[in-house]
């Protein structure tokens, strides 16, 4: 959908993150969705250090 | 004491965390309290608290940890886990009944019609997600920051291709079909479209445009950097083109810093063939390239919207660079104020939250006093440059004052510090902005109100008063009560101005008067 469609759509939002946003988009009656968002599992400190060790016994 | 407790795999946004942080600090016995997801951004606050314990070492970004300092005789670890844990408890019920989808995908098919997705995850995660959403079609708008510039081109030229908007990163306002979108006001729809890199200053022009009776078609965000060389004006000439062709739209607005010279002529060659009529704030930029472009250059963020507004109702936009009041009432104005300063009471303490705001602050008092800042006119400014007193003008909202701490706009906690820190019996003049509408705090006015007429007390037993000059960034639609806001901050003392303009301009005619 092009900008200028946009344009003429109603607006439907979904919000990752600060769930604020979310609750001012409801409150003001837009339809919406928040996604229960949580970093992926490749920011993992734990795995990191592991595959550190793993490599370190090589 | 200090102790710790980590909860694996429980995930909550930063903003909701920190302000749950704040309200455990005030409990009695407690010194100091983090509580966030275990980033090394938090890892590194909790380390610059002292406040790095053995139940630290392990926590990975999907945990989550609380660390504290308390007196154990006042209270003690449980009783904070069981504050943090009815603090959160009342914001899921707030939540509760509202399906989340788990992934942005899942979001796709369990919304009908999504068009537009909102970002405001850490930036490292942010890039990803907003390629996900573009593949699919949709809309973008990024609030996260700290994504990488490269990463910003590579969205943006996937955006331009597909012909969406990629609204971001770090873009802080916009209102796409009358709704606003993280940091904006509750302005009337009309025929004005505006689009803007610069978040606070955009807010200030929707904000007078609805004050005059106009109203906003479209108010598109690019965020800070999109007019940088490095990313050629991508979102602003895809914006600027979705306005000219827009049928709602019948004047179009252009805020921003004064953008890398390439772009800025790309920019003029667009808007050059413009049917429409452009007013171009670059704030502090070149006015005359403007007019050679055939646009309307301005002399302040009021400024643009005023003739924004006049050009709409075909009238003759003129330079507005003064009061709504008379000269006269003024120039009264001015000595009076300047008549209840003491011969030792010298500087101006400037402290806002708006960046824009700030930025618009700077550039005109800075040409004739000697600002500090920390984002100074020129290098000799700095803040870090300021030896014992001197003049201060601050960006609050900036990455330096923000650590491990919500913007000064969703709360205003660092300025009523910065108040106690900075202001004392050398203070002349006090300026500040208050930024009302979606995304800023309840009651922000309030916060400035206090902070004022606490000053004022401590100043008059020295037998002292201060000078307090404020603007309010607000409409009547907005969720705070602007009427309200106004009234706090005069009955505090406070002399709120039409603009931030207008309280800047204030500023300088006391300056002047008071010799500064």
């Amino acid at each position: 959908m092009s900008v200028n469609e946009l344009f003429t759509k109603e607006l439907v939002v979904i919000n990752m993150g600060l769930e604020s946003f979310y609750e001012d988009l409801k409150n003001q009656g837009v339809s919406t969705a928040h996604v229960q968002w949580k970093p992926a599992a490749g920011g993992d400190k734990k795995m990191s250090s592991l595959l550190g060790r793993l490599k370190g016994l090589k | 004491m200090i102790k710790a407790i980590v909860r694996e795999n429980a995930y909550y946004d930063s903003v909701t965390l920190m302000l749950i942080s704040r309200e455990m600090k005030k409990q009695e016995g407690v010194e100091e309290v983090l509580v966030g997801m275990g980033t090394d951004l938090n890892l590194d606050l909790v380390k610059m608290l002292d406040m790095f314990v053995s139940e630290l070492e392990q926590v990975t970004p999907n945990d989550l940890f609380i660390a504290a300092k308390f007196d154990e005789n006042l209270v003690s670890m449980d009783e904070l886990v069981a504050s943090f844990d009815e603090q959160i408890n009342s914001k899921k019920e707030a939540m509760s009944g509202d399906y989340q989808p788990p992934t942005l995908s899942s979001a796709i098919r369990h919304l009908a019609g999504a068009n537009l997705v909102q970002i405001s995850i850490p930036g490292q995660y942010a890039g990803q997600e907003a390629e996900t959403a573009l593949n699919e079609g949709l809309h973008v708008m990024m609030f996260s920051d700290n994504v990488p510039v490269e990463e910003e081109l590579k969205l943006k030229k996937m955006a331009v291709e597909k012909g969406l908007l990629m609204m971001g990163p770090d873009c802080g306002t916009a209102i796409i079909n009358g709704v606003p979108l993280c940091f904006a006001n509750a302005v009337r729809r009309g025929k004005i479209g505006l689009v803007g890199a610069s978040g606070t200053g955009t807010q200030e022009i929707t904000v007078i445009i609805h004050k005059s009776g106009e109203g906003l078609s479209q108010v598109i965000g690019t965020g800070g950097r999109d007019l940088r060389e490095e990313i050629g004006g991508l979102m602003m000439i895809q914006g600027i083109e979705a306005l000219i062709a827009d049928p709602e739209t019948e004047v179009i607005v252009l805020v921003s810093k004064p953008p890398a010279p390439s772009v800025e002529k790309k920019i003029y060659d667009l808007i050059k063939d413009s049917p429409k009529p452009v007013v171009i704030d670059f704030i502090g930029g070149d006015a005359e390239s403007v007019k050679k472009a055939g646009a309307i250059s301005c002399v302040s963020l009021e400024d643009a919207a005023k003739k924004a507004v006049a050009l709409l109702r075909k009238e003759t936009p003129v330079d507005f660079d003064g009061f709504d009041q008379s000269e006269e009432a003024i120039d009264a104005l001015v000595k009076a104020e300047v008549a209840k300063l003491k011969d030792d009471q010298k500087y101006l303490v400037a402290l806002f939250t708006g960046g824009t705001l700030t930025d618009e602050a700077i550039k005109y008092l800075g040409e004739d006093f000697p600002l500090y800042s920390n984002i100074p006119l020129t290098p000799d400014r700095a803040l870090s440059k300021r030896e014992g007193k001197g003049h201060i003008c601050l960006d609050l909202g900036e990455d330096e004052f923000t650590r491990g701490r919500p913007h000064p706009m969703i709360d205003p906690m660092t300025r009523t510090e910065f108040f106690k820190s900075h202001v004392d019996g050398t203070t002349a003049v006090i300026l500040a902005d208050v930024v009302l509408g979606y995304g800023s705090h309840e009651d922000p006015a309030g916060a400035v109100a206090d902070s004022i007429t606490e000053i004022k007390e401590a100043l008059k037993k020295e037998g002292k008063d201060v000078i307090a000059v404020a603007s309010v960034t607000g409409t009547d639609q907005d969720p705070q009560d602007l009427v309200k806001s106004t009234k706090d901050l005069e009955k505090a003392g406070v002399i709120v101005m039409p603009s931030n303009a207008q309280a800047v301009r204030l500023v300088h005619r006391i300056m002047t008067a008071a010799k500064l």
